[in-house]
C-alpha cells in the first residue's frame, strides 16, 4: 500500500521522471466540504476538480481561509468529503483513514513526537508498518543523511532548532516512501533566511526522491519559486491552474491578479477579439493587442479590464499612458514610480535602477510604454 | 578633576550597601516565607514528632501513654506473645494479612481507577471547549456530600436486599442475591467510587496540553487508533497517570470510612486497625508504631513507582 521501500531512491526518481508530464497522481472530482449545518454551514471547498501529476511540486495557494488546508486534510484522510471523490494512483481512498493512504504530511508546527529522538521520530512510520528492525535502522540512516540531521539523530525535538525540527519532520513523512508528500505551511514558522534554505532544500528533497509533493502555503513568492504548478484558490474554489509563469504572466481574473504579484488594472474597450487574442482600446485611446483567458471571447464594444505588471512597462518619450509621478520608492535594484494617469486612475511602474541615473522626482510628468504582450484582459 | 574623585567615591561606596541590601533582602525572604514553615513545621512535622514519640513509649492502663521507653509497640507491629506465656513469640500473622490486604487493596484501586479514568478523562478532553468546564464540574459534584453518607448509599446499592440484587433477581439472572457487602470487592467498589475523580483530574489535565496534532502525525504515519494510543498518548500523559495513581493510591492505603462501612468488622484494613489500638485497644504505642509504619509504606510505595515511572525520561525533558 505505502510505496516500496526497497526500490531505492535513483531508480524511483528516473521512473517517476519519465512518467511526469502525463500519469495522474491525484485525481480530485467535484469535491465539495460543508463544515456545520443548517444556517451555520460553512462551505470550505465548492465542487473543486483538480488532477496533481505524478511527480510534480504541486502548490496550493490562496489567502487564509481559502479552504486549501481543508482540501490537504481531505487527500491525507483527516476529513470526509461532503461530496465528491478523490483517488489516489488511481484508487478511489473514500472512507480510508489516514493510516491507509499512501500520503504522508509534514504538518506546519512540525507535530513531532516530543518523547522521541530525531531517529525514533524517522523511524516511526516504518515500525507502523511493521518492517523489519534492521531495515527501519537502514532507512532512518539514509534519510538522517538526506536531510544532514546524523548528527541530531539522538536529540529530542525540544534539543533542536525550528529549521532541524522542520528537517526531521521532512524526513519522517519521507521514511515509508508514500506516493504522495503533503506539506502544510511547512516554512511558515521560520525566520526569512531560513525559509529562503528550506526552499531550497525541499526542491532538493523532491528531485532527489522523486516524490508528488503537494504543497500548501499563502506566500505567493513562495510559490512562484518552487512550483512546478500552482492552484489559485479563493473562498473554496480553484480559480487557476498553471506553471508560475502562465499564472503570472496571464492570470484568468482579477483575484489572481491582484494576489500574485503587484498589478495595474485599466479599464478598456474591446475593438476586436479572435480566440485567445484580443486588439483593445485603453483610456487614452491607444489601440493595443492583449491576451485573452481560455474560452473567454470578449465582445467587440464590450468593457473589459485589463491587467499591466509594473516590469511590463517603461517610461519612454512615445507611450501609451501620460501622468505625473506622486511617489517614488527606492527598492535599491529598483525604484517603484507611482503615477497618477491624465484618464484618471493609478499605475505602478518598477524602473531598473542604473549607476549614476535619476529616476524622476514626483511632480515630473512622464508617459508610460507598455511592452509587447503586457497586456492581459480578465475574466469579469 | 573633583568629579572624577566624586565618581570613584561613589563607585567605592557600592559594596557595603550592596552587602546591606543583600542582607535585607535575605531578611525580608525568611520573613516572607516564615507562615509557610510555620504551617510546615506545625501543622505536618510536629504531629509526626508526636506520633513518632509516643510509638516509642508505654501504654497507659485507660489509653494514653505513660513516659516509659519501650520497644514494645514496635516489636507488637510484626510480632504476637502468646496470651498465656508471654515468653512464647511467633509472627504476628493477623497483621501481616491486614497489611496485605490494604496494601493489594489500594492496589487494584488505582488500578480499576486508572482504567475507568482514562476514558472518562479522554471523553471530557475531547468535548467542545464549552463543555468540558460542565463535565468536569459534574466529576467534581460527590465531593459536595459527605464521605460516611456517600458509603452509606453504595451499602444500599450493593446489599443483599439492594438495588443490584433485586434487579438481578427480579430479571431471574440469579435465584439466591450475591454476597457483596462485607466483602473486600464492596471495599473496592467503594474506594474506586470515592477516589475516581482524583484520577480523572490529573489525567485530564494531561490530556488537555496534549497536541491534537500529534495524533493526526501519527495516524498519518500507518498508525492504527489503538496504536496511536499506546505509542503517543500513554507515553505523553504518563506525568498525569502517575499524578493521579499517587493521589488515589495513598488515601486508599489509608483508607477508614469505605473498609468500616462496606468491609463490616470482618475485612479490617491499616487505618481500622490503627483505630483499634487508640480506642477499644487502649494500646496507644502500638498504634503509633503501626501509623509509622503506613507511612514508610507509602513513602516506599511511592520511591519505587517514581523510579519505575521515570525509567523512560520526562517526554518534556530536553
Amino acid at each position: 500500500m505505502a510505496a516500496d521501500g526497497t526500490a531505492d531512491v535513483e531508480t524511483r526518481a528516473r521512473r517517476d521522471g519519465a512518467a511526469a508530464g502525463g500519469t495522474a497522481e491525484i485525481e480530485i472530482v467535484g469535491l465539495t466540504k460543508v463544515f456545520g449545518r443548517g444556517s451555520e454551514a460553512a462551505r470550505a471547498l465548492d465542487e473543486v476538480n483538480l488532477t496533481v501529476r505524478r511527480g510534480e511540486f504541486f502548490t496550493l495557494l490562496g489567502p487564509s481561509g481559502c479552504g486549501k488546508t481543508t482540501l490537504l486534510r481531505m487527500i491525507a484522510g483527516f476529513e470526509q468529503p461532503t461530496r465528491g471523490a478523490i483517488r489516489i494512483d488511481g484508487r478511489d481512498v473514500a472512507g480510508l483513514g489516514p493510516n491507509r493512504r499512501p500520503v504522508n504530511t509534514v504538518f506546519q508546527s512540525y507535530a513531532l513526537f516530543p518523547h522521541m529522538t530525531a531517529a525514533e521520530n524517522i523511524g516511526f512510520g516504518l515500525r507502523m508498518l511493521g518492517r523489519p528492525r534492521r531495515e527501519v535502522e537502514a532507512k532512518v540512516a539514509e534519510m538522517l543523511r538526506l536531510v544532514r540531521m546524523e548528527p541530531m539523530a539522538n536529540r529530542r525535538p525540544a534539543a533542536i532548532s525550528g529549521g532541524q525540527q522542520q528537517r526531521v519532520a521532512l524526513a519522517r513523512a519521507l521514511a515509508p516512501r508514500p506516493r504522495v508528500l503533503l506539506l502544510d505551511e511547512p516554512l511558515s514558522a521560520l525566520d526569512l533566511k531560513l525559509r529562503k534554505e528550506m526552499q531550497g532544500e525541499l526542491k532538493r528533497l523532491q528531485a532527489e526522491t522523486g516524490i508528488t509533493f503537494v504543497f500548501v502555503t499563502h506566500d505567493q513568492e513562495e510559490a512562484l519559486t518552487m512550483s512546478d504548478r500552482i492552484a489559485v484558490m479563493d473562498r473554496g474554489r480553484i480559480l487557476q491552474v498553471g506553471s508560475p509563469r502562465a499564472i503570472y504572466d496571464r492570470p484568468a481574473d482579477r483575484f489572481v491578479a491582484d494576489f500574485i504579484g503587484d498589478t495595474n488594472f485599466l479599464e478598456a474597450v474591446v475593438v476586436r477579439s479572435v480566440g485567445d487574442a484580443a486588439t483593445v482600446r485603453l483610456p487614452s485611446g491607444a489601440v493595443r493587442a492583449a491576451s485573452v483567458p481560455e474560452g473567454l471571447a470578449p465582445v467587440a464594444g464590450g468593457r473589459v479590464t485589463v491587467v499591466v505588471r509594473p516590469e511590463h512597462a517603461a517610461l519612454a518619450e512615445d507611450g501609451e499612458l501620460v501622468g505625473v509621478v506622486e511617489e517614488a520608492v527606492y527598492f535599491g535594484t529598483d525604484t517603484h514610480l507611482h503615477v497618477r494617469l491624465d484618464t484618471g486612475g493609478r499605475f505602478t511602474l518598477r524602473r531598473q535602477n542604473m549607476a549614476g541615473d535619476h529616476a524622476p522626482e514626483p511632480g515630473a510628468a512622464v508617459t508610460i510604454r507598455i511592452a509587447e504582450s503586457g497586456l492581459r484582459v480578465l475574466r469579469p | 578633576m573633583t568629579t572624577v574623585r566624586e565618581r570613584l567615591q561613589a563607585d567605592a561606596a557600592p559594596p557595603d550597601a550592596e552587602a546591606a541590601a543583600a542582607l535585607a533582602a535575605g531578611r525580608r525572604r525568611w520573613l516572607l516565607l516564615a507562615p509557610a514553615l510555620v504551617v510546615l513545621v506545625l501543622a505536618a512535622s510536629g504531629p509526626l514528632l508526636v506520633v513518632l514519640a509516643y510509638s516509642f513509649l508505654t501504654p497507659g492502663t485507660f489509653g494514653g501513654v505513660r513516659w516509659e521507653l519501650s520497644a514494645e509497640g514496635w516489636f507488637r507491629v510484626f510480632f504476637a506473645r502468646d496470651i498465656f506465656d508471654p515468653e512464647t513469640v511467633r509472627l504476628n500473622h493477623a497483621h501481616a494479612s491486614i497489611f496485605w490486604r490494604s496494601v493489594s487493596l489500594a492496589f487494584q484501586t488505582t488500578v480499576i481507577c486508572a482504567l475507568l479514568g482514562f476514558p472518562t478523562a479522554w471523553f471530557i478532553a475531547n468535548r467542545p471547549e464549552r463543555t468540558r468546564a460542565v463535565w468536569l464540574f459534574v466529576i467534581t459534584i460527590p465531593f459536595w456530600t459527605n464521605l460516611l453518607i456517600r458509603t452509606f448509599a453504595i451499602q444500599e446499592v450493593i446489599r443483599n436486599e439492594g438495588l443490584v440484587n433485586s434487579v438481578l433477581m427480579a430479571l431471574g439472572l440469579i435465584q439466591a442475591p450475591i454476597q457483596m457487602l462485607y466483602t473486600d470487592f464492596a471495599i473496592l467498589v467503594g474506594m474506586a467510587y470515592v477516589f475516581l475523580p482524583l484520577m480523572v483530574l490529573p489525567l485530564y489535565a494531561a490530556m488537555d496540553r496534549l497536541d491534537p496534532r500529534l495524533l493526526e502525525a501519527a495516524y498519518d504515519l500507518y498508525a492504527s487508533r489503538v496504536r496511536v494510543l499506546w505509542h503517543v498518548v500513554l507515553p505523553l500523559v504518563k506525568p498525569g497517570l502517575i499524578a493521579g495513581s499517587i493521589l488515589v493510591f495513598i488515601p486508599s492505603i489509608g483508607a477508614y470510612v469505605t473498609p468500616r462501612v462496606l468491609g463490616g468488622g470482618r475485612n479490617l484494613m491499616l487505618a481500622n486497625l490503627i483505630e483499634l489500638q487508640f480506642g477499644q485497644g487502649r494500646n496507644w504505642p502500638l498504634g503509633a508504631a503501626l501509623a509509622v509504619t503506613l507511612l514508610v509504606i507509602v513513602l516506599f510505595a511511592l520511591f519505587v513507582y517514581l523510579r519505575f515511572a521515570s525509567k523512560d525520561e520526562d517526554p518534556r525533558r530536553a
